[in-house]
């Protein structure tokens, strides 16, 4: 049976536009996800921002309520059985936020550990487990605001397996720390799963999805595009070729052009200070940079390289081919 | 039951602590109340008794409390919403009430620091005489009339899970209660239709329990009204909290994003 079961999962946001006469909006942040995490198993949920992944994640962990469809965890379901799912997961989110800031690290924890009915006796032993753990023994009585952001995300962390829960939902918990901080939080990540622990996870970083997913399912506007391990991911764009060229002042109507050329696949523009980055992806069946560089005749281009895809670019090729 | 107080007791001291260490807090909770409380010994020194200014003091004093709980409940809530902690606590599994509970009435709590301040102003700037007639009803009283005072601000406070600007409501509601309730004034002097609106607020009797413990009088009856208050505020919350969490994931009202 697996362990996290989402079946035709939708969500629509109700708001309202305008001052005087408010007129409705209805906005479907996710629109019928359908996927199943296994026992044991690190599962990615990827995606560009207002994908619908943390929607995805708080409907899972009983924050929100589907506007339709239907979800379990360990067999429970998340609407009618909140509080039995509540007792059996853990939630961490990235971030500054979500900690007492004026009082001590032991103190966020200990609260945290009443409110997941963590016996008193267990308790003092449990939170110096979970401290050592993710690398904050030591550090425990020292207010949260003298934190780092990298160590208030370990603390995060630990806050979310207190209870040791058998899911672990993890959304985009290593955003705005530094590469060591992030390094030491994906190995903390690893040794939840090693150590039993069910994880999904939502992350913007492709290298660490490669790195820890077992599974990963790529969302864009609310739906799944693509599911699969991080090699299958990679498969659906082998044989391609990946060109990169750096361009100055590059608007939508050149790059609507690019996509029509046959044989480009993606094409994804990333901005860096002045100039931009065209990622093109191409089928690889006949070398297309002049055709390319053609379309881009009039601009001012700069360095051009070819390249094989990585799991970013799978990425990219089923975000933007929705 | 046990695991209940225990989290309840956990919560209290936890955001009591949370509290203590704000300077805003503090200022509020401590400095305030002197300003009410200058206004009423002044006016009530024109009646050369003592007791009368004891009485003021006590006035300012649980007017101190309910200030703090007015003006900071709802405004608490909001401030989990704003640190990103609402969405963590409706998460954990322990009832919401027991959650938020701890809140009201730390905030209310606070204002036992009015009590402290009001007190030790009257004796050294007024010569205020500090005598209570009932030590152990006194220390029974103040208690209990935080806790029903910080129910009450529970109350308040189950609508802002759902409205991020509810706490404006409850700020609203600071002068009104400090008029009807008797904390200045003396019930008798208000006409008597106010007197029932008077009866369901905690604040009467917990600054009626304080009083007569304090200056002499029957402290059994307003210390039992106070319990009951509590008990049907808590009732009341619980509905209010059930109902309003449902709603508040329906619409997403729990976090800022």
């Amino acid at each position: 049976m697996a362990v996290i079961e989402a079946i035709n999962l939708r969500r629509t946001y109700r708001t309202t536009t305008g001052v005087i006469r408010r007129k409705p909006l209805e906005v479907e942040a996710v629109r019928g996800i359908s996927f199943a995490v296994e026992q044991g198993e690190l599962f990615g949920l990827l995606g560009p921002n207002g994908a619908g992944k943390t929607t995805t994640i708080k409907m899972l962990i009983t924050l929100l309520l589907p506007t339709s469809g239907e979800a379990r965890v360990l067999g429970r379901n998340v609407v009618d059985d909140a509080r039995e799912v509540r007792k059996r997961i853990g939630y961490v989110f990235g971030g500054d936020r979500g900690l007492y800031e004026r009082l001590s690290a032991y103190d966020n924890l200990r609260y945290f550990a009443e409110l997941y009915g963590v016996s008193g006796k267990a308790q003092r032993l449990r939170i110096d487990e979970v401290l050592e753990l993710v690398g904050l023994k030591g550090r425990e009585s020292e207010r949260v605001e003298g934190y780092s952001r990298g160590m208030r995300q370990r603390l995060h962390i630990a806050r979310g397996i207190l209870h040791d829960p058998e899911v672990v939902f993890l959304d985009e918990p290593t955003i705005g720390v530094d590469p060591v901080g992030a390094r030491d939080l994906r190995q903390t990540i690893a040794d939840l799963v090693s150590g039993g622990k069910t994880v999904l996870l939502t992350t913007h970083y492709m290298f660490e999805a490669d790195t820890l997913c077992d599974r990963i399912a790529v969302i864009a506007k609310g739906q799944i595009v693509g599911e699969g391990t991080p090699a299958q991911l990679k498969d659906n764009v082998a044989g391609g070729r990946v060109t990169e060229i750096e361009v100055f002042g590059i608007d939508d109507s050149v790059v609507g052009r690019l996509r029509a050329i046959q044989g480009v696949t993606a094409v994804a523009v990333e901005d860096r200070d002045q100039k931009q980055l065209l990622v093109v992806q191409t089928t690889g069946e006949r070398e297309l940079t002049a055709p390319l560089l053609a379309e881009l005749d009039g601009l001012e281009v700069g360095r051009v390289d070819s390249r094989e895809p990585t799991l970013e670019d799978a990425y990219v090729s089923l975000v933007t081919s929705e | 039951m046990i695991q209940g107080a225990r989290v309840f007791w956990v919560g209290f001291v936890l955001h009591f602590k949370n509290l203590s260490v704000s300077p805003f807090m503090m200022v509020t909770a401590a400095a305030w109340p002197l300003v009410y409380a200058t206004l009423a010994f002044l006016m009530f020194r024109a009646t050369h008794q003592a007791p009368s200014l004891l009485y003021a003091a006590l006035g300012a004093a649980v007017m101190g409390i309910w200030s703090t709980t007015a003006t900071s409940a709802g405004g608490a809530i909001q401030q989990q919403r704003w640190w990103g902690i609402l969405e963590l606590l409706v998460a954990a599994p322990a009832r919401l009430i027991l959650v938020l509970a701890p809140i009201t009435v730390a905030i209310a709590g606070i204002g036992i620091y009015s009590i402290a301040s009001t007190l030790l102003w009257g004796r050294l700037l007024f010569g205020v005489p500090f005598h209570v007639e009932h030590p152990l009803l006194f220390a029974i009283a103040i208690p209990a009339a935080v806790l029903s005072i910080g129910l009450l601000g529970l109350v308040l406070a189950s609508a802002f899970v759902l409205y991020r600007s509810a706490s404006n409501l409850s700020q609203a509601l600071e002068y009104p209660v400090w008029l009807i309730t008797g904390m200045l004034i003396p019930l008798s002097l208000l006409p008597g239709w106010v007197s029932p609106i008077a009866w369901s607020l905690a604040p009467t009797w917990g600054m009626r329990a304080v009083r007569r413990a304090a200056l002499g009088g029957d402290v059994g009856t307003p210390l039992l009204l106070c319990a009951v208050l509590s008990v049907v505020y808590t009732l009341l919350a619980m509905l209010l909290l059930h109902h309003f969490e449902r709603l508040a994931r329906e619409r997403a009202t729990l976090s800022l994003t």
